[in-house]
């Protein structure tokens, strides 16, 4: 403060105080902290945070916009490029949508292997999401140990569809292909060992002075607000309110398994933290009953109006070629008119498709409800007042892709 | 409560506003005018049996062809009676404007901005109406059915072709 030039000119009068002014920080667009393009314009006083205004749209690639010029097949891989950390949570949050608008449902294996599938999207989510979160307050070495359990659920859904991280794997009416029993024991196998590994990411930080001092009463919502401003997932459950659309709104076979929903109590950063360590195991946990229950079946649904007719019948048989080049060029042409909006739990929260149908094979309109928009409107709130260096702990904490913010 | 019973609430409290009531797929929609939106919206806020209190998503629609050519659809869930209800505000398209509902739910803020950003429908009240999506000097609202999906109506990517143009008597580029 010294040395600038106004303070020198102020010392000049006796006993006057000091001069001090704001500081506008442009925190972004390219700040590997923001977690993507987030560009946040900070007012400072000192370290203090006076205003924080985000600015987001850098990755705005209208996919709503899109989808109004597709057909429902071919949305699946747009849907990829929402949340792209966990594409496979998307491709479900898709298909269950489109399947109520259509009035049909998945059969029981198919369920059941997109839970086990939309579970190791949550795991791998949140491993990203811790192992960038510690990174950006400092722990590095768990940044390095969680990409090493990462790349193992990523290398299981290479093998089981092709891709690593835009899977397009579901499709309406049930999945594109089936598991087979090695695919199931190795990831039995990785599900054996998981709930060490959390154990062992907990010593890490979990006793950690440094970690506990950045994280503890940071960022803190209460519950009555953060329902209030419509957060959801394990950012809305850090605060104590267990609305988990799994349970709430049971799809798939969620209300089959035993699990629970883990809440914290401060609505603070640890608090959110804790949360997303509880969900390790509960989503491992789930997984490990489905692979146990999981019965033989059919993975298509039996509905010849909206699903794609298995491959082999395509090449050989006519009737299917036909039904096949039908619904690929133009789409389901029975589909009903009407609108519908239907929520899962994707690792980020609350993901919501509203679509209005108007019976041809396009979506009249498609609107995306993301978790990570709803919660980047939060980010003011959660860092004024606070200091610079917790803005970092704060945008890590409600577990942003900017992917699925901008759309 | 019954989806159905609170559209009859709703029907029952403000029975000039309600214009239609829609069941599909169980899902109950709420058609009404937009004059009173703010005063439904708080009486389903503040109504101790139905308690609205998270917003799960506000978005606007464009219907070109129908009499009221926007909607502003507001999805509403209650965690505490864990009861849904949709509501529908009907915009005419000479005056797209509606009051907005950010003093009920703060998570309405950047909803209605990006309903402003794709449709050009104005919410009076609203706190910091800008856009949030596309760059602030846009042209246009971009999920208006009559806005184009690439580019203006006869416009064609011509790729390379335009660069040459641009650039046939630039030495530097040395393009023939």
């Amino acid at each position: 403060m010294e040395n600038t030039k106004g303070n020198l000119e102020d010392r000049t009068q006796e006993g006057a105080p000091l001069a001090t002014r704001e500081l506008t920080l442009s925190m972004g667009p390219q700040h590997p902290a923001t977690h993507g393009v987030l560009k946040l314009v900070l007012d400072l006083d000192g370290e203090t945070v006076v205003k924080c205004t985000p600015y987001i749209g850098y990755l705005h690639r209208g996919v709503e916009k899109l989808a109004e010029h597709r057909t429902y097949l071919q949305i699946i891989p747009l849907t990829d490029r929402l949340d792209y950390i966990a594409s496979m949570a998307n491709n479900i949050g898709y298909c269950v949508a489109v399947e109520k608008l259509f009035g049909i449902e998945a059969p029981e294996r198919a369920q059941y292997i997109r839970a086990i599938t939309g579970e190791m999207a949550r795991i791998a989510s949140h491993l990203l999401w811790l192992a960038t979160h510690a990174l950006d307050i400092g722990a590095m070495t768990v940044f390095l140990y969680c990409f090493r359990e990462r790349e193992k659920i990523i290398d299981l859904f290479e093998r089981l569809c092709g891709a690593r991280l835009t899977v397009s794997y579901p499709r309406i009416g049930g999945v594109r292909n089936d598991v087979d029993s090695k695919w199931l024991d190795d990831l039995y196998q990785f599900t054996e060992e998981f709930p060490m590994r959390v154990e062992q990411y907990e010593t890490l930080i979990d006793q950690n002075r440094i970690w506990l001092r950045r994280t503890k009463g940071i960022g803190v919502i209460s519950a009555e607000e953060a329902i209030n401003w419509g957060l959801s997932g394990p950012t809305l459950r850090g605060s104590g309110v267990p609305y988990d659309v799994r349970k709430f709104m049971p799809y798939g076979v969620y209300d089959k398994v035993k699990w629970e929903v883990p809440t914290g109590k401060n609505g603070d950063v640890y608090d959110r933290y804790r949360v997303r360590m509880e969900e390790f195991r509960q989503s491992n946990s789930i997984v490990r009953q489905c692979i146990e229950r999981i019965p033989e079946g059919a993975i298509m649904a039996d509905a010849p109006k909206f699903t794609l007719p298995p491959k082999d019948k395509i090449l050989t048989d006519m009737e299917h070629l036909i039904r096949q080049f039908v619904l690929i060029t133009k789409g389901p042409q029975t589909a009903p008119e009407g609108d519908i909006y239907v929520a899962t739990e994707a690792p980020k929260g609350e993901l919501g498709f509203y679509i209005v149908s108007d019976g041809t094979g396009k979506p009249y309109r498609m609107r995306i409800r993301t978790p990570s928009f709803v919660h980047i409107s939060v980010l003011p709130k959660l860092c004024e007042g606070g200091l610079v260096a917790d803005v970092i702990a704060n945008i890590g904490s409600i577990d942003i892709v900017l992917g699925e913010c901008d759309r | 409560m019954e989806p159905l019973e609170i559209a009859d609430k709703i029907k029952e409290k403000f029975p000039l506003e309600v214009l239609e009531i829609t069941n599909f797929r169980d899902q109950v929609s709420v058609s009404v005018k937009r004059e009173k939106i703010t005063d439904i919206c708080l009486y389903l806020f503040e109504d101790p049996d139905i308690r609205m209190d998270y917003l799960s998503d506000l978005c606007g629609v464009d219907y070109p062809r129908k009499d009221y050519r926007f909607e502003v659809v507001y999805n509403l869930y209650s965690i505490k009676y864990r009861h849904r209800i949709r509501i529908k505000a009907l915009i005419p398209a000479d005056d797209p404007s509606i009051d907005s509902v950010v003093s009920i739910w703060s998570g309405a803020n950047w909803h209605e901005r990006e309903a402003c950003d794709m449709f050009g429908i104005v919410f009076k009240g609203h706190p910091d109406l800008r856009r949030i999506l596309m760059p602030d000097d846009w042209d246009g609202y971009p999920l208006r059915k009559d806005y184009p999906l690439e580019g203006a109506e006869g416009w064609e990517y011509r790729g390379c072709e335009e660069v040459k143009e641009l650039h046939t008597h630039d030495d530097e580029w040395n393009i023939k």
